[in-house]
């Protein structure tokens, strides 16, 4: 009680509460980067998947060659016999992060391989994302809202899914790109400082950098400034918040080869330059308000009005003439169908084929974001209470983003910093709530036992009897807001002891009530908090389940659990292995996009298309060639100068994702542009089936011959484990395709060309020719190979 | 080889104390040396004593005359059973001339001089077992499409005495395979061509030659003195053949079993006196034999792995040493799941079966590695040296590798290298950079072509090092945190403003000074705050003593405390008035006040009504009833306080 004692408690409560949340911070930091280490503990410290194989190959390229290198590589190990420039199609900003810091740690002699930083680089970059989402969102609704949103991003499985160890991917770093430059934009609009306007334009050149996402934050931004023009929030902040991050933003982004001239030329740029325009205009009209009485003021107004709309018009003419010249409005493929939803699939099917390009549907919600879902609207609720510049801010970026997530399953992962920080935001409000009238009601409670037992050891009893309270609040909240709720703690102890020494008299609850509207019953907070804490509680069991099992497979090792224990389909890398040692190091290797990435990278062959699905000619001319006929295809992989064939057969140990379900993309795609090629004719009235039932094309197809060349001899039926049916045609043999090498679990199957045969004398070949093509009658043979 | 020489030349009792510190050698040499017929125990000792030889034998060498020895027999066992060919010749050598001869030479066709990995020569005088040193010379006057080597005989041979000699000779890529390209379904069968007769440049009284052979014989030469016996194929005895007696014998026989070539071993050993040596292996493996055409079909491998891949091999075993651990087993994409390891006091056992099995001319490759406890290798030498006694060769079953490379990496800081192998090796330095090295390991770089695993022996690598320079790195972290967070403390007590007198370095300035105030302000208000609680307090004293002096006095006391920190505050609202940044939280400030004093009003009030109260013996009701709305006020006076006092903390 002693006053010294006071003092020393609410001087050095802000000293502790400061060295709480940044300990506090740096926990939620190891959290972020540990829940992502099951995909190494699991497994092992490798590369992910498709696309960081590439990332991956091109940081090694960085690493081993120096940045400059880098820049003018073209690449003549992928798009075969074109070639791709690695330096001007690529977003560089993950591979130049990780190459620096792969750099970083060996001049200080760490001997890291390129792998390892690379494996670690997306669980680095979390923690990051966690922290900036706490900047960010102490920004828009303080401390204890931007710890409680931190430790909910930092286990978010959306983000996990795309950030586990191993996921070298450009999400990876992006989404701390994205939340950091979002947070400079709220700090520049809270401040009005151009120190960190210029920091914001750096952060968006990161962003730029790194993904193409790049553009949601240049047209998010805008939209706010917009908003926040319409709602009359306009001050200078704003300006300086907005204008630098246009101008320097623009010029640093068409520094980046891969955007270049981009940043001014095509459509999703275009909103930015337009609020650039109506904000000076904007500006422009306070400045003249300011100097002018209002009636002159008025006058100018419908002066300004009427030439303005005339330009207006000009300009907008003008524009929309331009942008309707380009082909496709000048919208890139991707960006068209996020306004679209049925656009890709209308128009391109390369883009529909991918499955994180299909719209999500509502398990994977619940499967990604989990309980946010619930609490989101509640944090929409709490940012409007008061609006600020910041709060709208962060209700449009919600808004925005659960409109994209619901056109594209990918960018999912957008929606959930956005649904993190408005949880956050939600749940440390009732928290705040909560606890205060929990505190009212026992502060309460406390005086009246004094009224009962004045003279009694008041203190001792009343510590006594508050602390079971106290530690299951302790106990029950940790993950969550702990540092408001500490805080918290801390107040409500000395306020206790303040009110303790008040005397014993009743304290009129009205009183009370009037000045703090927010009070609920003592229960009905006990048992809220207790819900809110179970709520947390399943969130967290759920996140560290999504991490553990859901989204830790590196999917090119592959395990399965049987009753004799762990079995390990280790396929994919064997047939890599394969090639890359058994193999002439010119050989060309054609396999269906998904694995050009992989065999480049793992067995440094040279592939014919890849996943950067840029030219869909050449993409389509596989799909023809998987679906034609043996020789068709001999002859297009031939010209292509193929000398391996590699498919992915899932049927022998029910692999479900292998080339005969991906087949009829292939088709579709390879039809797209070789007409011949037609969907219907691998369709059985409109089912796609491999068994007896299915059509004579496709039991014809390379594809299938591949994928089932002498399957039923391992168990004398032909049962595919995938289809769950036997095989429609059994026996047959190869003629142009020769079998060089199968995985142990088939799921790899390599096929070489036959030399071309000896020419046979005129007569004897051309009767032997025409007798076949009278035979068999698949249609289309006249042109059947796209390269003539 | 200076120490060894001296090894050779020192007293009984420190050849006995070298015996102790080198004990590993000889015992592991037991374990590892299956091949020869001599007595194991003395084997350690006799490779020290060779290189002695060497050097004592070079110089007599001169002297010798050729002489009128005479090979009286030549038993020769050639075991094809592996693709490393082991020729075993078991000879009796008789010196017929009237002088003592001191070395003794041996013959090979160049054909498979080339061909020769290792020779050795063991002899035995009874009860100890000897290696002799041998060396290849080229003498004078001697057919010149053969290569020589002369074994330096530990003592002389006198007249009409008879020396018996063991020669193991092996012999690398000596099995050809025929047909070049099988496929998988097929056999490999291999050829191997010898001489007949022991080369010799002696005459041969007696001879015999006997083929050990792993399975079916397709051909062979044929001669009046052969048989087959099971897997034996017998040739002679021949009498009487006068030196450089050829006739060749060609044996074309299949032979499944693993033609494991490592084509290049890189063993990199690494030293860390905190305990630890580490070995990391990195092997480029291939099939030596018959490559295989048609491709590869799974279904046939499967269905009858023995049958259909029996040329090929799938498993590897590395017999590692005792107490190995952290074994891992990958490759340049990622770990390889197929191994296992089993492990006994004695040994460690690796069995890894790569990506996919090796077929004819397939290739792969693969890094294992392994740490071992720093005292089962490291001891102490004379002079203050270290020495690490580890083996040479590669630890798999059976492999035979075209370029070993060993390199040795040894502490930052370690000094007066020397390495003593039994074997000739091309030896360099070289520097390695590893955590946070400033000047770098020293890398002692051994490379020998041709290595089987009769090399499998163990080699000495001294040096000089100082303990204390184990504590260079951690000090350098130390030293490294402590400046971050000496620099961090100089950077926040440091102005680093350019222009002392700027508009904003001012206001910046005033803006501390204006928080420090408010801070001090916040400080007298919890003083305040006290006081309040102390003349509560007082209350409560009073409601149960009765003692209202002691009140009185209390309120007296805190009058004057209310008192003198009001004039502590006036100087602080003062400088506060007049600070224009001040402007935001005057407001707020100055409503504190008003609301202080309002309160301490109510308080004094309060204090005064409940004393009279207990002057005039009311009751505890009625003096409730009269405070009430005064203690209504006073608390919600006291909320407004407080949350004031909060709001101007957070700025």
């Amino acid at each position: 009680m002693a006053t010294s004692k006071v003092e020393g408690s609410s001087s050095l409560r802000h000293a502790f509460g400061g060295v709480l949340s940044v300990f506090i911070l740096l926990l939620i930091g190891v959290v972020a980067f540990s829940i992502r280490l099951f995909s190494v503990i699991k497994y092992e410290s490798v590369i992910h998947e498709f696309d960081p194989y590439f990332n991956y190959r091109v940081t090694q390229f960085l690493s081993k060659n120096g940045i400059y290198d880098f820049w003018n590589w073209f690449d003549d190990r992928t798009w075969y016999p074109l070639g791709r420039v690695i330096g001007g199609t690529v977003y560089p900003g993950l591979t130049l992060t990780a190459g620096t810091m792969w750099k970083l740690a060996n001049s200080l002699n760490i001997p890291l391989s390129v792998e390892t930083v690379c494996v670690f680089t997306a669980p680095i970059f979390s923690a990051f994302a966690a922290w900036a989402t706490y900047l960010l969102t102490k920004e828009v609704k303080g401390t204890g809202a931007g710890i409680t949103a931190a430790a909910i991003l930092a286990m978010v499985p959306s983000y996990i899914s795309r950030s586990v160890a191993g996921s070298y991917d450009n999400e990876a770093v992006a989404i701390f790109a994205l939340i950091f430059t979002f947070y400079l934009y709220i700090k520049t609009l809270n401040t009005g400082s151009l120190f960190y306007a210029t920091l914001n334009s750096l952060a968006y050149f990161y962003m730029v950098c790194s993904w193409g996402g790049y553009t949601f934050i240049i047209n998010l931004i805008p939209m706010h400034v917009l908003l926040c023009i319409v709602t009359g929030r306009y001050s200078s902040r704003l300006y300086i918040a907005y204008a630098p991050l246009v101008v320097l933003g623009t010029l640093l982004a068409a520094l980046v080869p891969v955007v270049g001239f981009n940043a001014v030329m095509t459509s999703e740029h275009f909103g930015s330059f337009l609020v650039f325009i109506i904000i000076h205009v904007v500006a422009l009209v306070y400045y003249i308000k300011g100097i002018l009485t209002p009636r002159l003021f008025k006058v100018a107004t419908t002066l300004v009005l009427t030439v303005g709309i005339a330009v207006c018009a000009v300009v907008v003419a003008i524009l929309v003439a331009l942008v309707a010249s380009s082909p496709t409005k000048g919208w890139s493929g991707r960006s068209l169908s996020l306004l679209d939803p049925t656009y890709a699939s209308k128009y391109i099917p390369i883009i529909a084929s991918v499955s994180e390009h299909q719209p999500p549907t509502w398990p994977s919600y619940f499967m990604d974001i989990n309980v946010l879902a619930f609490l989101v609207p509640a944090g929409i609720v709490a940012c409007f209470l008061p609006l600020s510049d910041a709060s709208s801010f962060a209700v449009l970026y919600l808004v925005t983003s659960v409109y994209f997530s619901g056109v594209m399953v990918r960018l999912m992962l957008v929606l959930a910093p956005a649904a993190c920080i408005m949880s956050g935001i939600a749940l440390s409000e009732a928290f705040g709530v909560l606890t205060r009238s929990m505190k009212f009601h026992i502060t309460k409670y406390f005086e009246c036992s004094h009224t009962e037992a004045p003279a009694k050891l008041g203190e001792s009893t009343s510590t006594e009897s508050s602390a079971p309270l106290e530690n299951m609040t302790k106990s029950d909240t940790t993950e969550k807001p702990e540092v408001a709720r500490k805080e918290k703690v801390a107040r409500r102890k000395q306020k206790k002891e303040k009110e303790l020494t008040e005397n014993a008299h009743v304290k009129p609850v009205s009183a009370k009530k009037e000045k703090r509207p927010l009070v609920l019953p003592l229960e009905a907070s006990i048992v809220s908090v207790f819900l809110l804490i179970v709520l947390g509680g399943l969130y967290v069991l759920h996140c560290v389940w999504a991490a553990a099992e859901a989204y830790s497979a590196p999917s090119i090792v592959l395990t399965s659990h049987s009753h004799d224990g762990l079995h390990v389909f280790d396929d994919f890398r064997e047939a890599y292995a394969w090639l890359r040692h058994n193999t002439e190091v010119d050989d060309k290797v054609a396999s269906w996009w998904d694995y050009g990435y992989q065999t480049t990278a793992m067995a440094n062959r040279t592939v014919i298309v890849d996943n950067n699905t840029w030219n869909n000619t050449h993409i389509a001319t596989v799909g023809t060639a998987m679906s034609s006929p043996e020789k068709a295809a001999w002859e297009i992989f031939n010209s292509l100068d193929v000398k391996y064939v590699l498919v992915v057969f899932g049927g022998l140990v029910g692999y479900p994702s292998d080339d005969i379900n991906k087949f009829l993309w292939m088709v579709r795609i390879g039809g797209g542009v070789f007409p011949h090629i037609k969907e219907a004719d691998y369709l059985k009235d409109g089912q796609y089936r491999v068994d007896a039932q299915a059509t004579h094309t496709m039991l014809n197809c390379l594809m299938y011959k591949l994928s089932y060349y002498r399957f039923v001899e391992t168990d004398g039926k032909g049962f595919d484990r995938v289809r769950r049916y036997e095989i429609g045609k059994k026996h047959f043999k190869l003629t142009h395709f020769e079998e060089v090498f199968t995985t142990h679990h088939w799921m790899v199957r390599i096929y070489k060309l036959k030399p071309q045969k000896n020419r046979i004398r005129g007569k004897s070949r051309k009767s032997k020719l025409g007798s076949k093509s009278t035979s068999s009658k698949s249609g289309g043979m006249t042109h059947k190979n796209p390269w003539n | 080889m200076d120490l060894i020489w001296a090894d050779f030349l020192i007293p009984r009792e420190r050849e006995r104390e070298r015996e102790r510190v080198l004990e590993p050698v000889s015992l592991s040499v037991d374990s590892n040396s299956t091949f020869t017929p001599i007595d194991h125990r003395s084997d350690g000792m006799d490779r020290r004593l060779q290189f002695a030889f060497v050097l004592l034998c070079l110089g007599l060498l001169s002297s010798t005359a050729r002489s009128d020895l005479v090979v009286s027999k030549a038993e020769r066992l050639v075991d094809l059973n592996s693709h490393i060919v082991r020729v075993l010749s078991k000879l009796k050598v008789e010196n017929e001339g009237p002088d003592d001869v001191s070395e003794v030479l041996l013959a090979l066709p160049d054909a498979q001089a080339k061909n020769l990995a290792a020779i050795r020569t063991f002899y035995s005088d009874g009860k100890l077992g000897f290696v002799l040193p041998t060396e290849p010379i080229e003498p004078k006057g001697m057919p010149s499409d053969v290569t020589y080597y002369s074994i330096a005989l530990p003592k002389k041979l006198g007249k009409g005495k008879t020396v018996s000699l063991d020669v193991l000779s092996i012999f690398t890529r000596s099995l050809k395979p025929f047909p070049e390209e099988i496929t998988q379904a097929e056999s490999q069968l291999v050829v191997y061509t010898d001489n007949m007769y022991y080369t010799s440049p002696y005459p041969v009284k007696y001879q015999s030659l006997v083929f050990r052979l792993p399975g079916r014989v397709e051909s062979y030469t044929k001669y009046p003195k052969v048989e087959l016996v099971k897997s034996e194929l017998r040739y002679g005895p021949f009498e009487m053949q006068p030196a450089f007696s050829y006739s060749p014998v060609v044996v074309h026989f299949e032979n499944n079993n693993p033609f494991a070539v490592a084509n290049e071993l890189v063993r990199e050993i690494e030293i860390s006196h905190w305990g630890n040596v580490r070995v990391t292996e990195q092997y480029t493996i291939s099939h030596g034999g018959a490559s295989l055409k048609n491709g590869f079909s799974r279904i046939e491998y499967q269905a009858r792995p023995y049958m259909r891949g029996a040329s090929s091999f799938r498993i590897l075993i590395a017999k590692l040493p005792a107490r190995a651990h952290s074994v891992y087993y990958r490759d340049e994409i990622g770990n390889i799941s197929t191994s296992h390891l089993w492990g006994d006091s004695q040994r460690t056992q690796l069995e890894i079966e790569p990506r996919f099995p090796i077929f004819g001319g397939w290739k792969t490759t693969f890094t294992i590695g392994y740490s071992l406890p720093l005292h089962d290798f490291l001891f102490e030498a004379d002079g203050g040296k270290r020495v690490l006694n580890m083996t040479f060769g590669c630890p798999l079953d059976e492999v035979l590798v075209e370029k070993h490379i060993v390199k040795v990496v040894l502490p930052e800081g370690s000094k007066d290298i020397t390495v003593a192998t039994l074997f000739p090796t091309k030896q360099s330095e070289d520097v390695k950079y590893s955590h946070l090295d400033i000047l770098g390991r020293p890398v002692v770089v051994l490379e020998k072509d041709n290595v089987v695993p009769e090399h499998n022996l163990y080699f000495q690598v001294y040096y000089k090092f100082n303990n204390i320079s184990l504590l260079s790195e951690p000090m350098m972290l130390i030293v490294g945190i402590f400046l971050l967070f000496v620099a961090c403390i100089v950077y926040m007590h440091t102005d680093l403003a350019i222009s002392k007198t700027s508009s904003s370095y001012l206001e910046k300035l005033q803006w501390e000074e204006v928080q420090a105030t408010v801070q001090h302000i916040k400080n007298i208000f919890d003083q305040y705050l006290a006081v309040h609680d102390k003349l509560e307090s007082s209350l409560r004293d009073l409601s149960r003593s009765g003692d209202v002096q002691s009140c009185k006095a209390a309120r007296k006391a805190a009058d004057a405390q209310f008192k003198e920190l009001a004039k502590e505050l006036k100087p602080l609202l003062t400088f506060l008035q007049s600070c224009s940044q001040a402007s935001s939280i005057l407001p707020k400030i100055e409503e504190l006040v008003t609301k202080e004093k309002e309160m301490q009003e109510k308080e004094m009030a309060k204090h005064t009504t409940v004393v009279d109260c207990f002057e005039k013996k009311l009751g505890g009701k009625d003096i409730e009833s009269r405070i009430a709305s005064q203690q209504q006020k006073l608390t919600s006076l006291k909320q407004e306080v407080e949350s004031l006092l909060d709001s101007i903390s957070e700025i």
